[in-house]
């Protein structure tokens, strides 16, 4: 009897998981804000922030004031966003695709982007505007995928993912040709490290642009988030179900290429998060997408913010994040592969 | 319960994988398809669950023309069992039979504790709620069989379409599969099942349909359809079909016995 009182369909352990992780992200910010060059202590960080609220005795520095909010806040706060959003999406591309080693690039956001930003680099335009054409050629290319799979595809998810290397590597072939365009002192450098990430150049105003964007398509995951579970356990059994399929399916793409194409624009390109934050999220929690992603969320958080203080901590080098992630990620996650490999077969 | 009436289905114009297929289910019916490979059997339950969009003909459920219908009103009417298959992830059992509980969610709401009850009373039911725990794709084929049907059930629909419900699985599972799909219609199900062996018309079925090149060519209980002459024309091989005594259980039934060559 008391074995039959155990499964329950309820999970009360994900409420105390999820309180864990929101603890520690927590804890995290404010350990990030004294990483860097200035050194201040946890209580001045305390005073300045409450000085934006109400009235305390100021007894810094104002270039400090400065660096905390306008430098460091806006760095970190994007690192918890972008490194949340696109582990949420490689979380739903996954489950929509029912492959693990897919990431949220997949239908081509990250070619199509770096294409634009390379494109608008070469005619030497600002920097808004780099992001600007990153933004536009990532839609652009995730709509070619989109519209190939629906024309020639009918409703088939393979013919997505088909449609979507298609038009990756196309724009890949793009970026190619703007690399040999481009002049070898400033520009192919610059499009260099863009590709390979950086959150060095963030700033409120790009908080103020994530923000919507990552509200708008948390939103429409939330409302789907059963569907959206249920797509794993197939295409047609899912339609069987009462799933309408379509609609899901875009939901999907709409959402995830939103998130990914403004992390994009904010930040460059940064790979294998998408693809190994929601292993991780599935060991902690399991494979439900409901729990799942929310949990990818906060990990992937976590990991960028953590992987961006390295960055910030190494002095007069600034690593390129999109590399430092594959680099501390890989042996912290054949490590957990190597520990929980159960109900992987 | 369910009408099918003249229903075709062609991929390319002029080659039919069904035509004028006309059948009815009714309620405690289990219905068993027997056919050959490629001859049409899943595409016709594709088309029945919109799967596949029909050319031609209709399908009535309870009187009403559901090829309209939503998806979401459609489950309610039917549930589809699949083979037994793995998921792509490590889901539990439980989850993967919740899941079958969509069609009742009202718009970006969760499954609340009706639908937790209900997905447990069905696990009782069927007597494997103590391995809602276990992880899905580390289960047995028969367990996970059970589960798909379990799934099936929760979504509370009338008919019940499976699709081999014994494929893959060993004697004892098939046995209790089809003993499940006996109970099942005992309790109010409409079933309508696949099989590559005919003798489960014989132990669980109270209707079956032979069916050959898209064609529904026989209809009717199994003691009348289930023939010698019926069998080796269906599947083109030489199966007599015997009655047999259970001496110990004062039973008579018939079984299907294939014609073996003498090897030279």
């Amino acid at each position: 009897m008391r074995y039959i009182e155990k499964t329950d369909f309820k999970n009360k352990n994900f409420i105390l998981k999820i309180l864990m992780l929101l603890l520690c992200l927590g804890a995290l910010i404010f350990a990030s804000f004294l990483i860097g060059r200035y050194q201040f202590t946890l209580r001045t960080l305390l005073d300045i922030f409450a000085s934006r609220f109400t009235e305390v005795e100021r007894y810094w520095e104002k270039t400090l004031e400065v660096v905390i909010l306008q430098v460091r806040f806006p760095r970190i706060i994007l690192a918890v966003l972008v490194g949340g959003a696109l582990s949420i999406s490689g979380a739903s591309y996954q489950t929509l695709f029912k492959n693990p080693m897919v990431s949220p690039d997949i239908l081509g956001v990250s070619a199509g982007a770096g294409f634009g930003a390379a494109l608008a680099m070469i005619n030497d335009a600002n920097w808004i505007e780099i992001q600007l054409c990153a933004f536009v050629f990532g839609l652009l290319a995730v709509s070619i995928a989109y519209i190939i799979s629906h024309v020639f595809g009918g409703q088939s998810i393979t013919i997505l993912v088909l449609a979507g290397v298609v038009t990756s590597s196309f724009f890949q072939a793009l970026l190619s040709i703007v690399k040999t365009l481009a002049d070898t002192d400033n520009e192919l450098p610059s499009i260099t490290f863009w590709l390979m990430g950086s959150l060095s150049r963030a700033t409120n105003r790009d908080v103020l642009i994530m923000l919507p964007a990552l509200c708008i398509s948390l939103f429409l995951l939330y409302f789907f988030r059963h569907q959206i579970n249920a797509l794993s356990a197939g295409e047609d059994v899912v339609q069987t179900m009462g799933v309408n399929v379509p609609l899901v399916k875009l939901v999907i793409v709409i959402s995830s290429t939103l998130m990914t194409v403004v992390s994009v624009g904010i930040c460059g390109i940064i790979g294998w998060i998408g693809m190994v934050i929601p292993h991780l999220a599935r060991m902690i929690t399991g494979a439900d997408y409901n729990k799942m992603a929310s949990v990818s969320f906060l990990v992937g958080g976590f990991f960028l913010l953590l992987v961006d203080n390295v960055i910030r901590g190494v002095e007069n080098v600034e690593l390129p994040l999109g590399v430092l992630t594959a680099l501390i990620g890989t042996p912290v996650f054949v490590i957990l592969l190597g520990k929980t490999r159960q109900g992987w077969n | 319960m369910l009408k099918v009436k003249n229903l075709s289905f062609h991929y390319n114009k002029g080659r039919e994988i069904l035509s004028d297929v006309s059948f009815e289910l009714h309620k405690n019916d289990v219905s068993c398809l027997l056919g050959s490979n490629g001859t049409g059997k899943t595409t016709l339950l594709r088309c029945l669950l919109a799967l596949n969009k029909t050319t031609k003909g209709i399908i009535k459920i309870n009187g009403q023309d559901i090829s309209k219908e939503s998806p979401k009103k459609r489950a309610k009417y039917m549930a589809y069992v699949p083979q037994a298959s793995t998921m792509a992830f490590p889901y539990l059992a439980k989850e993967v039979v919740l899941m079958g509980r969509i069609a009742h969610l009202g718009p970006g709401a969760s499954p609340n504790n009706r639908d937790h009850k209900v997905c447990r009373e069905v696990l009782e039911n069927l007597g494997i709620y103590h391995l809602a725990e276990k992880v899905f794709n580390q289960m047995s084929g028969g367990e996970r069989q059970m589960f798909l049907v379990a799934r099936a059930m929760v979504q509370q629909a009338q008919i019940l379409v499976m699709d081999e419900p014994t494929a893959n699985l060993d004697y004892s599972n098939q046995v209790k599969i089809l003993q499940i799909i006996k109970q099942l219609s005992e309790e109010g199900y409409s079933i309508l099942m696949t099989s590559h062996f005919p003798d489960h018309a014989f132990l669980s079925c109270n209707k079956v349909m032979l069916m050959k090149g898209g064609k529904i060519i026989e209809i009717g209980k199994p003691e009348d359809a289930v023939t010698t002459q019926n069998l080796s024309n269906l599947y083109d091989t030489r199966v007599c079909v015997a009655d047999v005594e259970l001496c110990q259980e004062d039973i008579t039934t018939k079984v299907c016995v294939p014609i073996m060559k003498k090897a030279k």
